[in-house]
Order: structure tokens, then sequence, then C-alpha cells
């Protein structure tokens, strides 16, 4: 059976969210919402799973701290000592203090750029890439909200949204 | 939704829409500049065409040009460049801290404070590749391998530490400015009726749509940028002050200079910020998004920083006296009553007397006041650097290099070229780019926004 798209057009976020919540209760799943902000707890309601960007940050900056320590170990403990107004360069130990805050540095570069980067990607939030709102408005004051259903459910699943607000309904 | 208290101020004035603060916010992007906007950006430009003719000749003949000498061997290279530096320092403190502590007045004002922290630290940028002497061998300031011409770089020279820390702040800054700026340049592109228009903010909406997993992601990239951010700009100021306290200079070598460097940067960067933002809410009558309440909880900034900074000057004086060094003792005596009294007293009026001011509610809620203080403050910031280095570098421990520091015309081509080159930038900013992040305020209107409030309390 062919699969049909609703939109659902609200004005505001809270009857989206009350129509997400019947939703839900019926078992009916929701695509997508777009919005021109983010509505809080949204997520929960449309079944988002909490994002893991975060644990990636995490492991960039630990990349980034391992990095930047080996850096300095190889090249001013290892690769070449240099003995500079009597501080020499004998152990990394000793060194440890006068390196923290490059360390620290390296950590928050490589997190910061790791996580915009991996967000930009996992979006797909490239320059060029084509808007991927379905109706302009959504950036502006409109709240969509996609419902993929079939031929049967079609009727029942329109009247819901309508009922719950929505003010414009159109299947793709 | 999130409830307010009903006699909290609305951060939102006047009866708006959803759609009405698309319009507000997109209205300088899609109208005609003013003319006041073209003469404003021409005296910058000017100015800023001014420092790079200045800047080639000093990058040509030599940093001989400018009054810098033997003795003081920095001057206002390293002046401007911890000034400007500081003035950055705001954006992200407006951007992260206040993101942190969910700060919602913070929306109206982050977008244009973090666009004055990435202009702020270039300007700061070009002091810092100028002054080496040869800008055309700065590559060696980068962990290169021997062959390009040095040995390794001395990791735990502070000056080194600059390079990383500085690099750092501004590459993330520009990075969460820009994550920020997507979906209002996603609403720019959809609302746009002409066709290259819509091209250009099509590019740098980068596809923007606005679906719940990528708000999702959106969120949590702010919120673990700006907990990454935090101690990056306690860290860059900190890092900068080393400079200094790293060094056996007397009047330098001090463990204060840290938080007095950060407190100060804060201090000098919200002035900066309501320098720039009482102008920019009367010429784009944005009023209603930054309100006096905006400015009265910046100029509450301001004395809180201030104080500190008055604290830290008086515990320098103290500490000096108390150490019994007697050099160390000179270099604050002759700071205040030496050849530079005049810097040192300009300092202490402008930092240390006139934000206490703000204590009254009249003058921190004046707009004219503010405005006037915000530019004292600025004045008073570049003078405590000046301060620092100057008089400090005039009186060292041998009297026969003991000498007086005049800026030669190329040392205020080049200052008054950033300044210029900064709100150049500034000024396009705010012609092209959204300078209130509306995707924000939409979150807030109901909880803060006058009518809804007014609605509520009925």
């Amino acid at each position: 059976m062919s699969k049909i798209a609703i939109h659902a057009i609200y004005d505001d976020e809270e009857p989206l969210m009350e129509t997400a919540k019947e939703l839900r209760t019926k078992g009916i799943k929701v695509k997508e919402v777009f919005s021109p902000f983010p509505i809080h707890g949204i997520d929960a309601l449309i079944g988002v799973p909490r994002t893991r960007i975060a644990i990636c940050a995490f492991i960039y900056g630990i990349t980034g701290m391992s990095l930047g320590t080996l850096m300095m170990w190889y090249m001013n403990i290892h690769d070449w000592p240099t003995d500079i107004g009597g501080k020499p360069s004998f152990a990394y130990y000793m060194n440890v203090p006068a390196f923290i805050p490059i360390t620290f540095e390296c950590t928050v570069f490589c997190a910061a750029h790791g996580m915009v980067i991996t967000h930009f990607l996992r979006s797909w939030l490239i320059p060029g890439a084509k808007a991927k709102n379905p109706d302009p408005r959504t950036t502006d004051d409109k709240f969509l909200m996609i419902v993929e259903t079939n031929e049967q459910d079609k009727n029942s699943i329109e009247t819901l949204l309508k009922n719950g607000g929505a003010t414009e309904i159109s299947f793709k | 939704m999130q409830h307010e208290s009903e006699i909290r101020t609305p951060l939102i004035l006047g009866n708006k829409s959803y759609h009405q603060i698309s319009e507000d916010i997109a209205r300088p992007i899609e109208g005609k500049s003013t003319k006041l906007w073209y003469i404003l950006l021409t005296i910058s430009a000017i100015l800023f065409l001014w420092g790079i003719a200045c800047l080639s000749y000093t990058i040509g003949v030599g940093i001989g040009v400018w009054g810098s000498n033997n003795g003081v061997a920095w001057a206002w290279d390293i002046t401007n460049f911890v000034w400007w530096i500081g003035i950055g320092h705001a954006g992200t403190l407006i951007s992260a801290v206040l993101l942190l502590f969910r700060q919602k007045w913070r929306m109206g004002i982050n977008r244009s404070a973090e666009a004055m922290t990435i202009f702020a630290v270039m300007c700061a940028a070009i002091f810092v590749t100028l002054h080496t002497g040869r800008p055309w061998l700065d590559y060696w300031l980068f962990p290169l391998p021997n062959q390009f011409g040095s040995l390794w770089i001395n990791f735990n020279s502070p000056l080194v530490w600059d390079v990383f820390a500085v690099s750092t702040y501004f590459s993330v800054s520009l990075v969460f400015w820009y994550t920020g700026l997507i979906p209002d340049f996603a609403m720019i592109r959809d609302r746009a009726v002409k066709p290259t228009f819509k091209k250009i903010y099509s590019i740098l909406s980068f596809g923007w749509g606005g679906g719940a997993r990528h708000w999702s992601r959106f969120e949590e990239v702010s919120l673990v940028l700006a907990g990454l951010s935090t101690p990056l700009v306690f860290s860059v100021h900190s890092i900068v002050s080393m400079d200094f306290a790293t060094s056996v200079v007397p009047g330098w070598h001090t463990t204060i200079f840290p938080p007095y460097f950060v407190a100060g940067a804060i201090f000098s960067g919200f002035a900066m910020v309501l320098t720039l933002l009482l102008i920019m809410r009367k010429v784009y009558r944005l009023e209603n998004y930054i309100t006096i309440k905006h400015v009265e909880y910046m100029n509450i900034v301001i004395i809180v920083t201030g104080s500190i900074v008055g604290v830290a000057y008086l515990t320098e004086l103290f500490i000096s006296w108390y150490s019994g060094v007697e050099y160390e003792q000179y270099a604050f005596l002759n700071r205040a009553t030496g050849p530079y009294w005049w810097a040192y007293a300009a300092m202490m009026t402008c930092n240390v007397i006139s934000p206490q001011l703000f204590w009254f509610k009249k003058l921190r809620t004046s707009l004219t006041f503010t405005f006037i203080m915000s530019i004292i403050v600025n004045i008073g910031m570049w003078f405590e650097r000046f301060v620092i280095i100057v008089p400090t570098l005039c009186r060292t421990y041998l009297p026969s290099s003991w000498n007086m520091y005049h800026p030669t015309f190329v040392d205020i081509g080049i200052f008054s070229g950033t300044i210029g080159m900064f709100f150049t930038f500034f000024l396009l900013f705010t012609r092209y780019f959204p300078v209130i992040a509306q995707a924000e305020l939409k979150s807030i209107m109901k909880s803060s926004g006058q009518e809804h409030k007014d609605k509520r309390a009925h």
C-alpha cells in the first residue's frame, strides 16, 4: 500500500503539542515537526531520541587532549629538549604544569570543532544544501507536523488533526 | 510551557506575534540602508584604509617607525592587543556564561555581542602579528619542524600559550556565532523575494529546515559550546595576563593578574557592547527587544566587574608596599606619581570612580548617561593597559635605560585603523546579518513577552 504524508500546519506550538500527545496515545507515529524555534518537550512526544552529539564532543575533547600532550612531549621533551633560562626540559612530568594551558586549548579546540562539524554533517547542513523545510513559513511563524499514514487511516487522522487545531492540511 | 513571575520585567515589549518578530529582525536586511549608515560606514572605512596604509608602512620599513624604543619595547602594540582581546570577552560571556545560567535577557543581545567578539579579536590579531617585527615569519609561532627556520617552539612560554589560546578562542567563537546564525539566515531565506538575495541567504543558511531532530542537536551543540567557551574565555585573558605575570619585571610579576585581567576584560567588553547596542537599537528601531532592562542588567555587570577591578588596583598597591621589595614599591610609586601620572589618574577615575555612579537606579537606566559611561570605561580600560606597560618599562632597573615613550603617527594610525575596521565590520554585520537571535527570542515570547505577561496577570 502506498504511503501518504499528511502535512498539518499549526499557528501555535501548544495545539501542536496537544495533537502530538493525542496521536501518541493512539499509537500513530509523527514523522517530523518543523518549527521556527525549538519546542521544548516535543522530542519525547514524537519519539526523537536524545542526541548523542555531546558524547561525540567528549570523545573529540579526549582526542584533542591526547594529541596536544603528544605534540608537546615529542617536540619539547623527546625530539629537541632545550634548556631555556635555566629551566631544562628533561621529563614530561617535570614540565607538565607549563603544558597545561596548551593541553586545555587543544582539548577545547578539538571538542568544539569536532562537535560542530559532526552536527553539520549529521544534519547535512552544508553551504548550498537544499532547504529542508517543506513549507517556507515554518521558519517564520508556522508549525508543521508530518504524519505518515496509509489510505484507510487517512480520513480519521485528518479529522483528529483538524480538531487539534490544524489550520491547513495537505497530502503529499 | 515555562512560566515566569509576573513582577519580572518583560524582555520583549509591545504587542508582538511570532511573525512580527521576524518582520522586525528582517527589516534592516530587506530595507534600504539609511543615510546615517552610509555616513558612518564611510568614516569607518576611511579610518580603516588609513590603518592599512600605516600597517603597510610598518611592514615595509619595520617597527622602527613606531614610538617603541629600547627601553619601552612594548607600547601601543601590546596595549591595543590586550584592549581589543578584552573587549571581545563580553561577547562570549553573554552568549556562553549567561546561557549556562539560563539568563533569558541574553537573547536580545547575544548575536551582536558575539559579532563584536569576533571583530575585536581580529583587531587584536593585527597587533600581535605586527609586533613581532617581521610578520612574514609569523608562521614560526606555530609548531612546525625545525627545517622551517626555527627550533621547535617553546611550550613553556606564555607567549606560545597565547598563540594557542587566541587562535582557539577566535575559531571557537566564530563557529559558535555561525551555528546560532543558521536558523536566522533560514528565516531570511524563506521570506526573500528577490532571487539573488534568496540564493545568497540560502547558501548562508546551509539548508536549515528546523526539524525537531535538528533543533535537538542545535540546542545540545549550543549548550556544550557554551560549556566549552566559558573556561576558554577565562583561560584566554588569564594567559594574556601571564605574558606579563611570568616575567621578572617589577609591577608585572604579580599573581593577581589573571583574575584582575579577566574582570577588566568583561568590564570593558560590556561597555563596548553598550556603546554598540545603544546606537543599534535606535537606528534599527529595536527598542522593543533591547530594552532599558537589558541596559540596566549590563550596567549591573559593569558595577560588579568595575568594583573587582577597583579592588584589584588597591590590592596591587597594598601588596607592593607590604612586600617590602623596593623595586616593587618603586614600580607602583612611579605609576602613580611618575612621568605618566596622568595616565594612572585617568585609569583610576574612569575605571574605579565612574562605574560606582551606576549604583543610582536613575543613572543606570538613563540611556544617555550609560552611553557616555560606556565610552569613559573603554578609555579607562585602554589606559589601564597603557599604565601596566609603558610607565613600567620606562623606569626599569638601570636608570641609564630610562626613557620616555611618544607614539608616532603610525602608532596612532594603526590604532585608529583597527577602530575603523571594527566599526566597518560591525556596520556591515548590522546591515546584512540578523542582529538578534530571533529563533531564540520567539521561544521566550510567551514567557517573557509583555503582551503575554499582561494577559496572564488579568
